[in-house]
């Protein structure tokens, strides 16, 4: 029985939240074409993370344990998920795209021959081949390009995180095979050294978000202030956190992330095309900038055409009364 | 140490248009330059090369175009320059992509492979790693910092959250943060020996020893079999006027409401 795989991708010993929303999604779809959901996780002494996989939709858990999958090393993974692959020959594999997702899936799909959809923002089945089809954004994301894998390949795609929603615990039937990979040290090729991470914010599920662009000259201060004051989160355009005034996880737009927010404060932002496609789902868009020609305004609800650190302490203030 | 660094030349996002009728995208009036993310990978280079000593060529796969971008990359410090430019090349996927860059690489020789960590126009991320699964090294991907210390790379990689120091063997292949380091400006006088003087390495499919069934069109294993326009989302763009006060209390309304 041939079927939908989703790499459960772990980290820090929790499974990431993309994993979940493409599960949810694959269970969808191998409904639809009639076809088993599966799981695969990967990794050494997971056995929780493989019963926190069971209460979702799915109907088989296929866990390939090594002590070799320890720490990350795309080789490594790659090479266990080829063995797992060639043996039960899936249809269609899925990951999140992450920093790690990706990696692993790219050099699985040169080991498999597989053809690889990135970074995809839709997926579905084609209803006259039952092939999957992905959505991948394009030139700044105001274009999407629908592609479909070649015939009798593997059909991969990684999907950007927070695009799908993350289904209800579900079930908590299903089949767990467990899998051992053959791999010896030089299969890992990399030492993890250091690892330093804080927990993040999901920026893609914030409700009001203020965004900061280069008109702040990597000032936050103000926009901190009125973040707290209403109750957001702080993200920036990609110059911002080129500069290092805040972690590429609230990076807005095309090579960061998309906001679904109901409120988006965009504060000294100009409105690039790479920027203005992560502030499509906005409900409501307030932009301020100096420039009365900054191309953000058109892609906002209100503008001002101002000084945003004259305007925003005065928001903050007026907010408080 | 031998370093191999991978650019491409990608049109101006903002620029490039699309007709909804054709379904086909005009780049004819966009202006190329070279991927930011590989001026980047460039600069890690140059500055790897500096502390350690040793080459740095840069590769591209593309239309005879790239030519003067290639030569800019002489410019800015690189050794040398080489073009793959075939026919037989065009319309590749990523899959077709990396395995005609992996085959060059293993011509020209390499310790070390750099490429930006994407590239602008489609953005995929997935040409470094699958470069060097064909050539079956290690590879780390999103570097902003690289450190050679004795046959060894140190190297930090952003992560969701933070980052991770990982140590990789030579060879190797690393992706280079966007935005990690600012490149340098070429050098007026190497600039002007790099357009009059400098003599471009262009392989067609004949020079590398390809399997030709991974190549181009025929050896991808996706296609593209639509392309849509997002239209815009309606905006009610209402301009907020008044003195410093007046706008702030009326953003604070709006806010309230919302």
């Amino acid at each position: 029985m041939r079927g939908i795989w989703t790499f459960v991708e772990v980290q820090d010993g929790a499974i990431e939240d993309v994993s979940l929303e493409v599960l949810g999604k694959a269970s969808e779809l191998a409904r639809e074409k009639g076809v088993e959901s599966s799981a695969v996780i990967a990794g050494w002494q997971l056995s929780n993370i493989v019963e926190e996989t069971a209460k979702y939709p799915v109907d088989k858990i296929y866990y390939v344990e090594h002590e070799l999958l320890r720490q990350y090393s795309p080789s490594a993974y790659a090479k266990a998920l080829h063995q797992l692959v060639e043996r039960h020959k899936p249809e269609i594999m899925l990951f999140g795209a992450t920093y790690n997702g990706a990696d692993i899936a790219a050099r699985l799909a040169v080991k498999t021959g597989a053809g690889l959809i990135a970074h995809v923002v839709g997926l579905e089945i084609e209803r006259e081949t039952g092939m999957l089809i992905g959505h991948v954004p394009g030139f700044g994301g105001s274009i999407v390009a629908v592609c479909r894998c070649r015939p009798n390949v593997l059909q991969m795609a990684t999907v950007r995180p927070g695009v799908l929603e993350k289904p209800q615990p579900a079930g908590g039937n299903a089949e767990i095979i467990k899998f051992s990979p053959e791999l010896n040290e030089q299969d890992v090729g990399l030492r993890l050294v250091e690892r330093s991470v804080s927990p993040t914010i999901d920026i893609t599920r914030a409700e009001r978000v203020v965004v900061a662009g280069m008109g702040t000259g990597g000032d936050l201060t103000p926009l901190k202030q009125l973040a707290e004051k209403i109750g957001a989160e702080l993200a920036v355009t990609r110059p911002l956190a080129d500069m290092g005034a805040a972690p590429r996880d609230v990076q807005i737009g095309s090579t960061g992330y998309s906001l679904r927010s109901k409120l988006a404060i965009i504060a000294g932002a100009s409105g690039a095309a790479h920027f203005v496609s992560g502030i499509r789902d906005v409900k409501t868009v307030i932009a301020i900038n100096t420039d009365p020609n900054a191309p953000i305004f058109e892609f906002a609800d209100y503008y001002v055409v101002g000084d945003l650190f004259k305007i925003i302490p005065r928001l903050t203030q007026a907010l408080a009364r | 140490m031998k370093i191999i660094v991978c650019v491409k030349v990608v049109p101006k996002v903002e620029e490039v248009s699309f007709d909804p009728e054709t379904k086909t995208l005009d780049r004819s009036k966009a202006t190329n330059e070279l991927n930011e993310a590989d001026k980047n990978a460039l600069e890690a280079a140059l500055r790897l090369k500096e502390k350690v000593g040793g080459t740095v060529v840069a590769v591209s796969m593309g239309p005879p175009f790239f030519e003067p971008f290639l030569k800019l990359c002489v410019a800015m410090g690189a050794d040398d320059a080489v073009l793959l430019s075939d026919k037989a090349f065009a319309a590749a996927d990523t899959y077709s992509t990396s395995y005609v860059l992996a085959q060059a690489a293993k011509k020209i020789g390499y310790d070390l492979i750099l490429c930006g960590e994407s590239t602008a126009d489609s953005g995929t991320a997935q040409v470094p790693p699958q470069m060097a699964e064909w050539l079956g090294i290690p590879h780390v991907s999103y570097a902003s910092t690289i450190e050679a210390t004795d046959g060894k790379l140190l190297v930090r990689r952003t992560v969701k959250g933070g980052y991770e120091l990982v140590e990789t063997p030579l060879p190797a292949l690393i992706s280079v943060e966007l935005g990690s380091n600012t490149p340098r400006f070429p050098d007026f006088k190497r600039k002007r020996w790099a357009d009059r003087e400098f003599k471009l390495t262009i392989w067609g499919s004949k020079d590398l020893t390809l399997d030709m069934q991974n190549v181009g069109r025929q050896g991808s294993k996706t296609d593209v079999i639509d392309l849509r326009m997002l239209a815009p989302t309606e905006r009610k763009r209402i301009k907020i006027e008044g003195t410093e006060e007046e706008i702030a209390e009326k953003l604070a309304s709006i806010i309230k409401e919302t």
